[in-house]
Protein backbone atom coordinates (compact mmCIF):
# COMPACT_ATOMS: atom_id res chain seq x y z
CA UNK A 1 0.00 0.00 0.00
CA UNK A 2 1.13 3.48 -0.97
CA UNK A 3 -0.42 6.62 0.45
CA UNK A 4 1.32 9.72 -1.30
CA UNK A 5 1.29 13.07 0.41
CA UNK A 6 -0.75 16.12 -0.47
CA UNK A 7 -0.81 19.54 0.40
CA UNK A 8 -3.68 20.56 2.29
CA UNK A 9 -5.24 23.81 2.84
CA UNK A 10 -3.19 25.61 5.69
CA UNK A 11 -5.37 28.12 7.79
CA UNK A 12 -4.48 31.42 8.65
CA UNK A 13 -1.45 31.59 11.75
CA UNK A 14 -1.69 33.01 15.27
CA UNK A 15 -0.07 35.66 15.23
CA UNK A 16 0.92 37.15 18.49
CA UNK A 17 3.98 38.73 21.25
CA UNK A 18 4.37 34.91 21.50
CA UNK A 19 4.34 33.92 17.65
CA UNK A 20 5.34 37.31 15.76
CA UNK A 21 9.53 36.45 16.27
CA UNK A 22 8.79 32.56 14.96
CA UNK A 23 6.81 33.37 12.17
CA UNK A 24 9.21 36.25 10.70
CA UNK A 25 12.50 33.55 10.96
CA UNK A 26 10.30 31.18 9.50
CA UNK A 27 9.92 33.08 6.30
CA UNK A 28 13.62 33.40 6.41
CA UNK A 29 14.00 29.69 6.37
CA UNK A 30 14.52 28.93 9.93
CA UNK A 31 13.31 27.29 12.36
CA UNK A 32 13.35 28.29 16.10
CA UNK A 33 13.22 27.51 19.74
CA UNK A 34 13.58 28.79 22.98
CA UNK A 35 16.54 28.49 25.86
CA UNK A 36 16.72 29.48 29.16
CA UNK A 37 19.29 32.09 29.73
CA UNK A 38 19.23 30.77 33.53
CA UNK A 39 19.34 27.13 33.65
CA UNK A 40 20.27 26.39 29.62
CA UNK A 41 17.29 23.67 28.98
CA UNK A 42 15.45 24.08 25.63
CA UNK A 43 11.90 24.30 25.51
CA UNK A 44 8.76 23.88 23.12
CA UNK A 45 6.22 24.98 22.25
CA UNK A 46 8.33 28.19 23.20
CA UNK A 47 7.84 30.10 25.97
CA UNK A 48 8.93 33.39 27.17
CA UNK A 49 9.15 32.15 30.85
CA UNK A 50 10.96 28.46 31.41
CA UNK A 51 8.78 25.89 32.32
CA UNK A 52 11.85 24.51 34.28
CA UNK A 53 13.35 27.45 35.88
CA UNK A 54 11.30 30.72 35.57
CA UNK A 55 14.20 32.15 33.76
CA UNK A 56 13.79 34.29 31.16
CA UNK A 57 14.17 32.22 27.56
CA UNK A 58 15.76 33.54 24.28
CA UNK A 59 15.15 32.52 20.69
CA UNK A 60 18.02 30.14 19.31
CA UNK A 61 17.99 28.73 15.42
CA UNK A 62 17.55 24.72 15.22
CA UNK A 63 19.65 22.89 12.62
CA UNK A 64 15.90 21.95 11.55
CA UNK A 65 16.65 17.86 11.80
CA UNK A 66 15.55 15.34 13.69
CA UNK A 67 13.97 12.03 14.24
CA UNK A 68 10.09 11.17 14.29
CA UNK A 69 8.81 10.25 18.25
CA UNK A 70 5.47 8.89 16.87
CA UNK A 71 3.45 9.22 13.88
CA UNK A 72 -0.02 8.60 12.70
CA UNK A 73 -1.28 8.90 9.38
CA UNK A 74 -4.57 10.68 9.93
CA UNK A 75 -7.03 9.04 6.96
CA UNK A 76 -10.79 9.83 7.96
CA UNK A 77 -10.52 13.84 8.83
CA UNK A 78 -11.14 15.22 5.63
CA UNK A 79 -10.54 14.45 2.25
CA UNK A 80 -6.81 14.57 2.37
CA UNK A 81 -4.86 11.84 4.39
CA UNK A 82 -2.28 13.50 6.71
CA UNK A 83 0.79 11.98 8.56
CA UNK A 84 0.69 14.26 12.43
CA UNK A 85 3.42 13.50 14.04
CA UNK A 86 5.79 14.41 17.42
CA UNK A 87 9.80 15.22 16.14
CA UNK A 88 12.84 14.80 18.52
CA UNK A 89 14.70 17.95 17.35
CA UNK A 90 17.83 16.88 17.43
CA UNK A 91 18.70 20.18 19.93
CA UNK A 92 16.30 18.15 22.24
CA UNK A 93 12.61 18.84 22.10
CA UNK A 94 9.88 17.74 20.66
CA UNK A 95 7.31 19.09 18.65
CA UNK A 96 3.89 18.32 17.40
CA UNK A 97 3.89 18.87 13.08
CA UNK A 98 3.25 17.13 10.16
CA UNK A 99 5.09 15.04 7.81
CA UNK A 100 4.85 15.32 4.57
CA UNK A 101 6.07 15.09 0.69
CA UNK A 102 6.60 11.58 0.94
CA UNK A 103 4.55 7.83 1.16
CA UNK A 104 3.08 8.10 4.35
CA UNK A 105 2.34 4.28 4.67
CA UNK A 106 6.17 3.90 4.99
CA UNK A 107 6.61 6.36 7.68
CA UNK A 108 8.16 4.95 10.94
CA UNK A 109 9.25 5.79 14.24
CA UNK A 110 12.42 6.49 14.78
CA UNK A 111 13.29 7.53 11.00
CA UNK A 112 15.51 10.86 10.39
CA UNK A 113 13.65 13.55 9.59
CA UNK A 114 14.61 17.45 8.18
CA UNK A 115 12.57 20.81 8.23
CA UNK A 116 10.26 22.21 5.49
CA UNK A 117 7.97 24.62 5.07
CA UNK A 118 4.14 24.68 3.85
CA UNK A 119 3.03 27.82 3.52
CA UNK A 120 -0.62 29.23 5.18
CA UNK A 121 -3.54 30.75 4.23
CA UNK A 122 -2.26 34.60 5.75
CA UNK A 123 1.33 34.23 4.19
CA UNK A 124 3.35 32.55 6.90
CA UNK A 125 5.48 29.66 6.44
CA UNK A 126 4.50 26.31 8.94
CA UNK A 127 7.32 23.70 9.95
CA UNK A 128 6.49 20.30 8.78
CA UNK A 129 9.52 17.62 7.87
CA UNK A 130 9.71 15.27 5.61
CA UNK A 131 12.28 12.28 5.74
CA UNK A 132 15.62 12.71 4.67
CA UNK B 1 -6.27 15.21 56.45
CA UNK B 2 -7.26 12.37 54.35
CA UNK B 3 -10.72 11.64 52.69
CA UNK B 4 -10.70 7.72 53.66
CA UNK B 5 -14.39 7.23 54.21
CA UNK B 6 -14.75 10.83 54.93
CA UNK B 7 -18.03 11.05 52.59
CA UNK B 8 -20.12 8.74 50.36
CA UNK B 9 -21.79 7.84 47.10
CA UNK B 10 -25.90 8.04 48.10
CA UNK B 11 -27.21 8.62 44.51
CA UNK B 12 -26.04 8.18 40.84
CA UNK B 13 -28.12 8.36 37.74
CA UNK B 14 -27.62 7.40 34.45
CA UNK B 15 -29.79 9.09 31.34
CA UNK B 16 -31.30 6.41 29.42
CA UNK B 17 -31.10 8.26 26.16
CA UNK B 18 -28.58 7.96 23.86
CA UNK B 19 -30.20 10.87 20.77
CA UNK B 20 -32.34 13.58 22.57
CA UNK B 21 -32.51 16.32 19.59
CA UNK B 22 -35.53 17.27 21.29
CA UNK B 23 -34.18 18.15 24.38
CA UNK B 24 -31.91 21.03 26.02
CA UNK B 25 -28.74 20.31 27.56
CA UNK B 26 -29.71 22.44 30.40
CA UNK B 27 -32.92 20.13 30.42
CA UNK B 28 -30.73 16.62 30.30
CA UNK B 29 -28.57 18.20 33.33
CA UNK B 30 -31.59 19.01 35.58
CA UNK B 31 -33.35 15.50 34.53
CA UNK B 32 -30.28 13.93 35.72
CA UNK B 33 -30.21 15.40 38.81
CA UNK B 34 -33.83 14.51 39.58
CA UNK B 35 -32.67 11.12 39.02
CA UNK B 36 -29.57 10.84 41.43
CA UNK B 37 -31.54 12.66 44.17
CA UNK B 38 -34.27 10.20 43.39
CA UNK B 39 -32.03 7.21 43.65
CA UNK B 40 -30.77 8.35 47.07
CA UNK B 41 -33.58 9.34 48.37
CA UNK B 42 -33.53 12.74 49.06
CA UNK B 43 -34.51 16.45 47.65
CA UNK B 44 -33.68 19.53 46.00
CA UNK B 45 -33.98 21.09 49.35
CA UNK B 46 -31.31 19.00 50.65
CA UNK B 47 -28.48 19.98 47.74
CA UNK B 48 -25.98 22.41 49.37
CA UNK B 49 -22.97 21.75 47.36
CA UNK B 50 -22.92 21.71 43.81
CA UNK B 51 -20.33 20.37 41.12
CA UNK B 52 -20.07 20.89 37.35
CA UNK B 53 -17.68 20.95 34.20
CA UNK B 54 -17.14 22.11 31.01
CA UNK B 55 -20.32 20.67 29.46
CA UNK B 56 -22.30 22.76 31.47
CA UNK B 57 -23.72 25.60 29.72
CA UNK B 58 -22.74 29.29 30.40
CA UNK B 59 -20.62 29.94 33.64
CA UNK B 60 -20.74 26.91 34.99
CA UNK B 61 -22.36 27.09 38.14
CA UNK B 62 -23.68 30.51 37.82
CA UNK B 63 -26.19 29.36 34.82
CA UNK B 64 -27.08 26.08 36.09
CA UNK B 65 -27.64 26.59 39.75
CA UNK B 66 -29.95 29.10 38.92
CA UNK B 67 -31.63 26.86 35.87
CA UNK B 68 -32.12 23.62 38.40
CA UNK B 69 -33.35 26.12 41.37
CA UNK B 70 -30.87 24.91 44.09
CA UNK B 71 -31.43 27.26 46.11
CA UNK B 72 -29.47 26.15 49.21
CA UNK B 73 -26.57 25.23 47.86
CA UNK B 74 -23.01 27.10 49.60
CA UNK B 75 -20.36 25.64 47.91
CA UNK B 76 -19.45 25.17 44.31
CA UNK B 77 -16.68 23.72 41.87
CA UNK B 78 -16.23 23.49 38.23
CA UNK B 79 -12.75 22.17 38.32
CA UNK B 80 -12.38 20.94 34.45
CA UNK B 81 -10.07 18.09 33.56
CA UNK B 82 -12.03 17.10 30.06
CA UNK B 83 -13.87 13.77 30.98
CA UNK B 84 -12.02 13.15 33.63
CA UNK B 85 -13.66 15.85 35.81
CA UNK B 86 -16.22 14.27 37.91
CA UNK B 87 -13.99 12.02 38.88
CA UNK B 88 -12.12 15.22 40.65
CA UNK B 89 -15.24 16.35 41.59
CA UNK B 90 -16.36 13.08 43.88
CA UNK B 91 -13.10 14.15 45.66
CA UNK B 92 -13.57 17.30 46.10
CA UNK B 93 -16.91 16.80 47.06
CA UNK B 94 -15.58 14.46 49.86
CA UNK B 95 -12.97 16.83 50.87
CA UNK B 96 -15.77 19.79 50.99
CA UNK B 97 -18.12 18.15 53.40
CA UNK B 98 -14.69 16.60 55.40
CA UNK B 99 -14.09 20.32 55.56
CA UNK B 100 -17.54 21.25 56.86
CA UNK B 101 -18.41 23.30 53.25
CA UNK B 102 -21.62 20.87 53.30
CA UNK B 103 -23.25 18.26 53.59
CA UNK B 104 -25.13 17.03 50.07
CA UNK B 105 -23.02 17.40 46.97
CA UNK B 106 -24.66 16.88 43.43
CA UNK B 107 -22.55 16.38 40.63
CA UNK B 108 -24.15 16.65 37.14
CA UNK B 109 -22.82 16.38 33.50
CA UNK B 110 -24.78 16.06 30.28
CA UNK B 111 -24.35 16.75 26.44
CA UNK B 112 -26.05 16.20 22.91
CA UNK B 113 -22.60 16.10 20.86
CA UNK B 114 -24.73 13.28 18.76
CA UNK B 115 -27.45 15.26 17.86
CA UNK B 116 -25.11 18.30 17.23
CA UNK B 117 -23.52 16.73 15.01
CA UNK B 118 -19.63 16.58 17.43
CA UNK B 119 -16.94 13.49 15.79
CA UNK B 120 -13.90 12.43 16.83
CA UNK B 121 -12.16 13.77 13.69
CA UNK B 122 -13.72 17.01 13.74
CA UNK B 123 -11.31 20.26 14.18
CA UNK B 124 -11.06 21.06 17.79
CA UNK B 125 -12.34 24.68 18.57
CA UNK B 126 -9.45 27.47 19.01
CA UNK B 127 -9.68 29.26 22.23
CA UNK B 128 -8.22 32.42 21.93
CA UNK B 129 -5.09 32.69 24.14
CA UNK B 130 -4.20 28.90 24.67
CA UNK B 131 -0.63 29.16 24.58
CA UNK B 132 -0.45 25.28 22.95
CA UNK B 133 -2.83 26.40 19.84
CA UNK B 134 -0.54 28.51 17.60
CA UNK B 135 2.29 26.18 17.91
CA UNK B 136 0.04 23.33 16.92
CA UNK B 137 -3.49 23.91 15.53
CA UNK B 138 -2.46 24.22 11.68
CA UNK B 139 -1.18 20.51 12.02
CA UNK B 140 -4.79 19.14 12.43
CA UNK B 141 -4.69 17.52 15.79
CA UNK B 142 -7.84 15.81 16.40
CA UNK B 143 -8.93 13.93 19.54
CA UNK B 144 -7.99 10.48 17.85
CA UNK B 145 -4.87 11.05 16.14
CA UNK B 146 -3.70 12.74 19.79
CA UNK B 147 -4.60 9.17 21.38
CA UNK B 148 -3.42 7.30 18.27
CA UNK B 149 0.11 9.19 18.53
CA UNK B 150 0.22 6.91 21.48
CA UNK B 151 -0.87 3.98 20.61
CA UNK B 152 1.88 3.92 17.75
CA UNK B 153 4.49 4.90 20.24
CA UNK B 154 2.96 2.09 22.74
CA UNK B 155 3.28 -0.46 19.67
CA UNK B 156 7.13 0.78 18.67
CA UNK B 157 8.28 1.01 22.46
CA UNK B 158 6.82 -2.40 23.56
CA UNK B 159 5.42 -4.46 21.02
CA UNK B 160 1.61 -4.00 21.67
CA UNK B 161 0.11 -4.96 18.41
CA UNK B 162 -3.80 -4.14 17.52
CA UNK B 163 -5.37 -7.71 18.52
CA UNK B 164 -4.11 -7.05 22.09
CA UNK B 165 -6.17 -3.06 21.62
CA UNK B 166 -8.70 -5.17 19.93
CA UNK B 167 -9.40 -7.27 23.02
CA UNK B 168 -10.50 -4.22 24.84
CA UNK B 169 -13.42 -3.24 22.62
CA UNK B 170 -14.00 -7.23 22.39
CA UNK B 171 -14.77 -6.95 26.31
CA UNK B 172 -16.58 -4.37 25.99
CA UNK B 173 -18.85 -5.23 23.39
CA UNK B 174 -19.39 -8.64 25.31
CA UNK B 175 -21.02 -6.97 28.58
CA UNK B 176 -22.48 -4.07 26.51
CA UNK B 177 -24.91 -7.19 25.03
CA UNK B 178 -26.70 -7.23 28.46
CA UNK B 179 -27.31 -3.12 28.53
CA UNK B 180 -30.83 -2.44 27.19
CA UNK B 181 -29.94 1.42 26.47
CA UNK B 182 -26.24 0.52 25.34
CA UNK B 183 -25.71 2.14 21.85
CA UNK B 184 -23.65 -0.95 20.46
CA UNK B 185 -25.30 -3.92 22.04
CA UNK B 186 -23.98 -6.85 19.55
CA UNK B 187 -20.88 -9.08 20.33
CA UNK B 188 -17.99 -8.72 18.58
CA UNK B 189 -14.69 -10.46 17.67
CA UNK B 190 -10.92 -8.89 17.39
CA UNK B 191 -10.82 -9.61 13.52
CA UNK B 192 -14.22 -7.17 13.27
CA UNK B 193 -12.30 -4.50 15.09
CA UNK B 194 -9.18 -5.12 12.79
CA UNK B 195 -11.22 -4.98 9.97
CA UNK B 196 -12.98 -1.62 10.98
CA UNK B 197 -11.98 1.49 8.96
CA UNK B 198 -8.87 2.59 10.17
CA UNK B 199 -10.01 5.89 11.22
CA UNK B 200 -5.77 7.13 12.44
CA UNK B 201 -2.67 4.39 12.60
CA UNK B 202 -3.93 2.32 14.30
CA UNK B 203 -6.88 2.74 15.79
CA UNK B 204 -9.97 1.68 13.72
CA UNK B 205 -13.52 2.25 14.05
CA UNK B 206 -13.90 0.06 16.37
CA UNK B 207 -10.86 1.12 18.74
CA UNK B 208 -13.01 4.39 19.33
CA UNK B 209 -15.78 5.04 21.67
CA UNK B 210 -19.41 6.20 20.68
CA UNK B 211 -20.82 9.47 20.48
CA UNK B 212 -24.04 9.93 22.04
CA UNK B 213 -26.17 12.02 23.72
CA UNK B 214 -27.39 11.88 27.51
CA UNK B 215 -25.50 12.46 30.83
CA UNK B 216 -25.39 11.36 34.51
CA UNK B 217 -25.15 12.94 37.95
CA UNK B 218 -24.20 11.70 41.44
CA UNK B 219 -25.19 12.89 45.18
CA UNK B 220 -21.80 12.51 47.67
CA UNK B 221 -23.04 12.90 51.01
CA UNK B 222 -21.77 12.80 54.60
CA UNK B 223 -21.13 9.17 55.91
CA UNK B 224 -24.23 9.82 58.90
CA UNK B 225 -26.68 10.62 55.87
CA UNK B 226 -25.65 8.17 53.89
CA UNK B 227 -26.13 5.92 56.45
CA UNK B 228 -29.79 7.35 57.07
CA UNK B 229 -30.87 6.41 53.73
CA UNK B 230 -32.44 3.42 52.10
CA UNK B 231 -29.40 2.48 49.97
CA UNK B 232 -26.10 0.66 50.05
CA UNK B 233 -23.48 2.78 51.82
CA UNK B 234 -20.84 3.11 49.19
CA UNK B 235 -17.48 4.95 50.85
CA UNK B 236 -14.93 7.25 49.22
CA UNK B 237 -11.77 5.08 50.38
CA UNK B 238 -9.24 6.94 48.39
CA UNK B 239 -8.49 9.21 45.71
CA UNK B 240 -5.39 10.94 43.16
CA UNK B 241 -5.63 13.62 40.50
CA UNK B 242 -3.07 14.94 37.95
CA UNK B 243 -2.37 16.28 34.93
CA UNK B 244 0.40 15.65 32.72
CA UNK B 245 1.43 17.81 29.18
CA UNK B 246 4.58 17.44 27.15
CA UNK B 247 6.56 18.08 29.73
CA UNK B 248 8.44 21.34 28.00
CA UNK B 249 9.48 19.79 25.02
CA UNK B 250 10.39 16.19 26.62
CA UNK B 251 7.63 14.59 25.29
CA UNK B 252 6.97 10.89 26.76
CA UNK B 253 4.17 9.17 25.67
CA UNK B 254 5.15 6.17 27.46
CA UNK B 255 3.01 7.39 30.36
CA UNK B 256 -0.22 8.87 31.30
CA UNK B 257 -1.22 11.39 34.17
CA UNK B 258 -2.72 8.12 35.87
CA UNK B 259 0.65 6.84 36.75
CA UNK B 260 0.52 10.26 39.16
CA UNK B 261 -3.01 10.09 40.16
CA UNK B 262 -3.38 5.93 40.99
CA UNK B 263 -0.80 5.54 43.38
CA UNK B 264 -2.17 8.61 45.79
CA UNK B 265 -5.47 7.08 45.09
CA UNK B 266 -3.95 3.75 46.44
CA UNK B 267 -2.18 5.06 48.98
CA UNK B 268 -5.46 6.93 50.61
CA UNK B 269 -7.28 3.59 50.04
CA UNK B 270 -4.50 1.57 51.93
CA UNK B 271 -5.32 -1.28 49.46
CA UNK B 272 -3.26 -2.48 46.37
CA UNK B 273 -4.23 -2.76 42.44
CA UNK B 274 -4.87 -6.84 43.04
CA UNK B 275 -7.21 -6.02 45.88
CA UNK B 276 -9.70 -4.63 43.07
CA UNK B 277 -12.30 -6.61 41.96
CA UNK B 278 -13.83 -4.45 39.61
CA UNK B 279 -12.67 -1.65 37.40
CA UNK B 280 -13.92 1.11 35.38
CA UNK B 281 -11.81 2.40 33.56
CA UNK B 282 -12.20 5.34 30.74
CA UNK B 283 -12.30 4.37 27.47
CA UNK B 284 -12.08 7.10 24.95
CA UNK B 285 -10.01 4.76 22.81
CA UNK B 286 -8.83 1.16 23.40
CA UNK B 287 -5.45 2.42 24.09
CA UNK B 288 -6.86 4.73 26.44
CA UNK B 289 -7.52 1.91 28.37
CA UNK B 290 -4.26 0.28 28.14
CA UNK B 291 -2.31 3.12 29.43
CA UNK B 292 -4.37 3.63 32.23
CA UNK B 293 -4.53 -0.29 33.47
CA UNK B 294 -0.30 0.08 32.82
CA UNK B 295 0.19 3.43 35.03
CA UNK B 296 -2.20 2.15 37.77
CA UNK B 297 -0.14 -0.99 38.44
CA UNK B 298 -2.59 -3.88 37.49
CA UNK B 299 0.39 -5.34 35.09
CA UNK B 300 4.08 -3.61 34.44
CA UNK B 301 4.47 -0.53 32.53
CA UNK B 302 4.63 -2.14 28.71
CA UNK B 303 2.55 -5.37 29.56
CA UNK B 304 -0.99 -3.87 29.22
CA UNK B 305 -0.76 -5.79 25.83
CA UNK B 306 -0.63 -8.89 27.31
CA UNK B 307 -2.75 -8.01 29.87
CA UNK B 308 -5.72 -7.45 28.10
CA UNK B 309 -5.59 -10.61 26.23
CA UNK B 310 -8.24 -13.67 26.04
CA UNK B 311 -10.64 -12.20 27.87
CA UNK B 312 -8.83 -11.07 30.96
CA UNK B 313 -11.36 -8.05 31.04
CA UNK B 314 -14.40 -9.79 30.82
CA UNK B 315 -16.62 -10.52 33.71
CA UNK B 316 -16.79 -13.83 34.17
CA UNK B 317 -14.28 -14.72 32.09
CA UNK B 318 -10.94 -12.80 33.48
CA UNK B 319 -9.37 -11.42 36.37
CA UNK B 320 -10.13 -8.08 35.83
CA UNK B 321 -14.28 -7.32 34.73
CA UNK B 322 -14.15 -3.73 33.51
CA UNK B 323 -16.69 -1.63 32.10
CA UNK B 324 -19.67 -3.77 32.95
CA UNK B 325 -22.12 -1.72 31.38
CA UNK B 326 -20.45 -1.48 28.25
CA UNK B 327 -18.24 1.91 28.69
CA UNK B 328 -17.58 4.36 26.15
CA UNK B 329 -16.65 1.91 23.33
CA UNK B 330 -20.01 0.45 23.33
CA UNK B 331 -22.89 1.99 25.83
CA UNK B 332 -22.68 5.59 26.26
CA UNK B 333 -20.34 8.88 26.29
CA UNK B 334 -22.42 11.94 26.87
CA UNK B 335 -21.34 15.06 26.26
CA UNK B 336 -17.85 13.29 24.70
CA UNK B 337 -17.05 12.94 28.62
CA UNK B 338 -17.20 9.59 29.74
CA UNK B 339 -15.88 10.21 33.48
CA UNK B 340 -19.07 10.30 35.30
CA UNK B 341 -20.50 6.85 33.84
CA UNK B 342 -17.17 4.95 35.54
CA UNK B 343 -18.19 6.19 38.74
CA UNK B 344 -22.08 5.33 37.88
CA UNK B 345 -21.18 1.74 36.63
CA UNK B 346 -18.50 1.12 39.87
CA UNK B 347 -21.56 2.22 42.11
CA UNK B 348 -24.01 -0.03 40.49
CA UNK B 349 -21.73 -2.93 41.29
CA UNK B 350 -20.95 -1.79 45.10
CA UNK B 351 -24.39 -2.43 45.05
CA UNK B 352 -25.23 -5.48 43.44
CA UNK B 353 -27.11 -3.77 40.62
CA UNK B 354 -24.97 -4.17 37.74
CA UNK B 355 -27.09 -6.25 35.14
CA UNK B 356 -26.99 -10.13 36.67
CA UNK B 357 -24.83 -11.84 33.14
CA UNK B 358 -21.81 -9.40 34.79
CA UNK B 359 -22.59 -8.93 38.38
CA UNK B 360 -18.83 -9.72 39.88
CA UNK B 361 -19.88 -11.81 42.96
CA UNK B 362 -19.76 -10.02 46.44
CA UNK B 363 -18.01 -6.93 44.87
CA UNK B 364 -16.79 -4.96 47.86
CA UNK B 365 -13.68 -3.07 46.69
CA UNK B 366 -13.94 -1.43 43.20
CA UNK B 367 -12.19 1.54 41.24
CA UNK B 368 -13.39 4.34 39.06
CA UNK B 369 -10.52 5.82 36.51
CA UNK B 370 -10.96 8.45 34.15
CA UNK B 371 -8.55 10.36 31.50
CA UNK B 372 -10.04 13.88 30.11
CA UNK B 373 -8.31 16.15 27.40
CA UNK B 374 -6.01 14.78 24.84
CA UNK B 375 -3.56 11.87 25.93
CA UNK B 376 -0.89 12.45 23.61
CA UNK B 377 -0.53 16.07 24.77
CA UNK B 378 -2.66 17.52 28.04
CA UNK B 379 -4.92 15.77 29.74
CA UNK B 380 -5.87 15.15 33.30
CA UNK B 381 -6.30 12.56 35.42
CA UNK B 382 -8.88 11.16 38.15
CA UNK B 383 -8.97 8.13 40.41
CA UNK B 384 -11.48 6.67 42.93
CA UNK B 385 -11.33 3.63 44.95
CA UNK B 386 -14.46 2.82 46.52
CA UNK B 387 -16.11 0.41 48.85
CA UNK B 388 -19.38 -0.90 50.12
CA UNK B 389 -19.43 -0.58 53.89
Amino acid sequence: MSTMSQDRPLGATITDAATEPFWAAAKEGVLKFRRCSACAKPNWYPRAVCPYCFGDTDWEASKGTGEIYSVSVTRRAGPIPYAIAYVRLDEGVTMLTNITDCDLDALKIGQRVKLVFKPTEDGNHLPMFTPV
Amino acid sequence: MTLRRKACIAGAYEHPTRKAPDKTVAQLHAECARGALADAGLTMADVDGYFCAGDAPGMGAVNMLDYLGLINVRYVDSTETGGSSYLLHVAHAAAAIAAGKCNVALITLAGRPRSEGSSGVAPRAVVPNVPDAPWESLFSPVTVNMYALVAARHMYQFGTTSEQLAWIKVAAAAHAQHNPHAMLRDPVTVQEVLDSPMISDPLHKLDCCVVSDGGGALVVTRPEIARSLKRPVINLLGAGEAVKGQLGGQVDLSWSAAALSGPKAFEEAGVKPADIQYASIYDSFTITVLMQLEDLGFCAKGQGGKFVADGNLISGVGKLPFNTDGGGLCNNHPANRGGITKVIEAVRQLRGEAHAKVQVPNCTLALAQGIGGLLGSRHGSGTLILERA
